[in-house]
């Protein structure tokens, strides 16, 4: 409880700053409107429906793209954690294309696709996997190989080693990668919807985008404080449970 | 009704004692390439344990001790000769012969429980209330029926040894094969567990191999020591021990063995640094 006292009066500080660099005037309204003009856009994006239906598409293409990610790259790291030829070819690729900012995929989608749905899916899809694979892969290789050898004494083998040896010792090494394909995915989906303007449905980063075309500051800013709560309720709901189960069996450190 | 008493019965045919294994180690070498050449682990070692006999391999590191425990275990291969349990040719691993390694190989994404059922899950024709009985005799056997929830990482050395050795026994092999299993615990945890294991080896009648560099571990615990001596490791020497059981490690009788084990030991580790020089 008190941990919450403390966090809400940091934040109730940082917007009692906002509202004085506000009322000190230093900068035009016009560039840093009051916290209440962000909150009354927010409460009107709120009631009008506008918010929550960005809100929906961003977050359909997010998840829609993280787990097909997720579904190839979990594969493809086990591929090349198992064979040299798939560790020399697309482990490979994979170590490279990760180094890429997934934000550089936004034009390579846009020609290839078109201003579609299936753009912003494949760039999704890129910032996701590579992380992905990289992480099952190196969390393969890290697993002790004495946990294998005494679950083949105890009549383990193939797929019964795969799934219930190999991937839950490798477990801590896919979830930081799947939080990192997380986070990577995050920002190119937000990079690309504030590129372009995709027909089929108006996201967060549209908003943001128009927002500033209109120099509505109110909006920008008001969607940036949507963009980090998503961010950070992502964080809180899903990984945050998965770490702390971790933390708890393993011992591990809380990273 | 019925089929309660099925299951009954089918835990309790589980807890049964079986027949320990006799095995038969004949003509077994194994070469190893090491950065500075290839080294003889093992040459030509033969050895027979008798049904539900303990039996000490003991020798300075290096001495292949533990490669032959693998190779008992059908975890590595020899390059020439043959292991059989039974009168049958052991050809890769298997429940009849489970291994408890130096190191807990405890898996850290399951609990206590999970860790003892993880074996007995594997062995078909069991209902799981089967299995959870017979991992709960197992670890009341090891002394550790309170933490059935625990998480690995909560246990100390000792206890993490018990959980292995409960989790080793749970699939009832037919022979137990321990690689210096006490050698990281204190003094203190290791008398109890020499205890604690003769106690368990009676009264679930396995055959025990048990590997150790620590001599008074080896006759405190084996019928029969076997002195091993290194590069090439061979087999140069054994000890009946034929004190009575339980056995204390801190009894003179003991000593008097230990010391001449420990002499034998001696004897061939200079012998090598003799040739070596």
């Amino acid at each position: 409880m008190k941990r919450f006292f403390l966090a809400a009066l940091f934040f109730a500080v940082l917007l009692l700053i906002w509202e004085a660099l506000f009322r000190a005037k230093i900068w035009s309204p016009v560039l840093l409107p009051s916290p209440r003009q962000v909150a009354v856009y927010l409460q009107g994006a709120a009631v009008d429906g506008t918010l929550l239906k960005a809100t929906i598409v961003t977050m359909r293409r997010l998840l829609i793209g993280y787990i097909i990610g997720l579904v190839l790259g979990l594969p493809l790291g086990l591929l090349t954690a198992r064979w040299k030829v798939w560790q020399d070819t697309v482990g490979t690729l994979a170590l490279g294309l990760q180094t890429l900012p997934s934000v550089c995929w936004v034009p390579l989608a846009l020609l290839w696709f078109g201003q579609t749905e299936a753009a912003m899916l494949f760039v999704v899809i890129m910032g996701t996997v590579w992380s992905v694979v990289i992480a099952t892969e190196t969390g393969v290789r890290n697993v002790p190989p004495i946990y294998s050898r005494a679950a083949l004494t105890m009549g383990s083998k193939r797929l019964h080693m795969w799934f219930k040896v190999i991937l839950p010792a490798a477990l801590p090494f896919i979830v930081s990668g799947m939080k990192q394909g997380w986070a990577f995915a995050w920002r190119s989906l937000m990079a690309a919807e504030i590129f372009v303007t995709i027909l089929t449905g108006f996201g967060l980063g549209q908003l943001l985008h128009y927002g500033r075309e209109l120099s509505a500051m109110e909006q920008v800013i008001g969607i940036m404080i949507v963009i980090v709560v998503i961010g950070l309720l992502a964080d809180k709901i899903f990984f945050s449970p998965i770490e702390k189960f971790l933390h708890r069996r393993w011992g591990t450190s809380q990273a | 009704m019925q089929r309660l008493a099925r299951q009954r019965s089918s835990a309790a045919e589980e807890l049964e004692l079986i027949a320990p294994s006799k095995l038969s180690i004949e003509n077994v070498s194994k070469k190893f390439k090491g950065a500075s050449g290839a080294v003889l682990a093992l040459d030509r070692v033969s050895l027979n344990v008798a049904e539900g006999e303990f039996v000490c391999l003991v020798g300075a590191s290096g001495c292949g001790k533990t490669t032959l425990l693998n190779i008992i275990a059908g975890l590595e291969k020899p390059d020439s000769g043959a292991v059989q349990a039974d009168g049958k040719p052991v050809t890769g691993p298997g429940r009849e012969r489970l291994v408890m390694f130096q190191e807990p190989a405890l898996f850290p994404w399951l609990n206590v429980f999970g860790n003892v059922l993880f074996g007995l899950k594997l062995k078909p024709n069991l209902t799981n209330k089967d299995r959870h009985d017979v991992a709960k005799y197992y670890l009341e056997l090891v002394g550790l029926s309170h933490f059935e929830r625990a998480n690995i990482h909560e246990l100390s050395g000792g206890m993490k040894q018990r959980v292995s050795l409960a989790r080793a026994l749970a699939p009832n092999p037919r022979v137990l094969l321990m690689d210096e299993p006490f050698a990281a615990l204190d003094a203190l945890t290791r008398e109890q567990l020499y205890g604690d294991l003769q106690r368990i080896w009676k009264a679930r009648n396995k055959t025990i191999v048990f590997v150790t560099h620590n001599v008074r571990e080896a006759a405190c615990l084996g019928d029969r020591v076997i002195v091993f001596s290194p590069r090439p490791g061979r087999i140069r020497e054994e000890f009946a021990v034929d004190l009575p059981r339980p056995r204390d490690i801190n009894s003179v009788d003991l000593a008097v063995h230990a010391t001449q084990i420990m002499k034998a030991l001696k004897s061939y580790s200079q012998v090598e640094v003799a040739i070596a020089e």
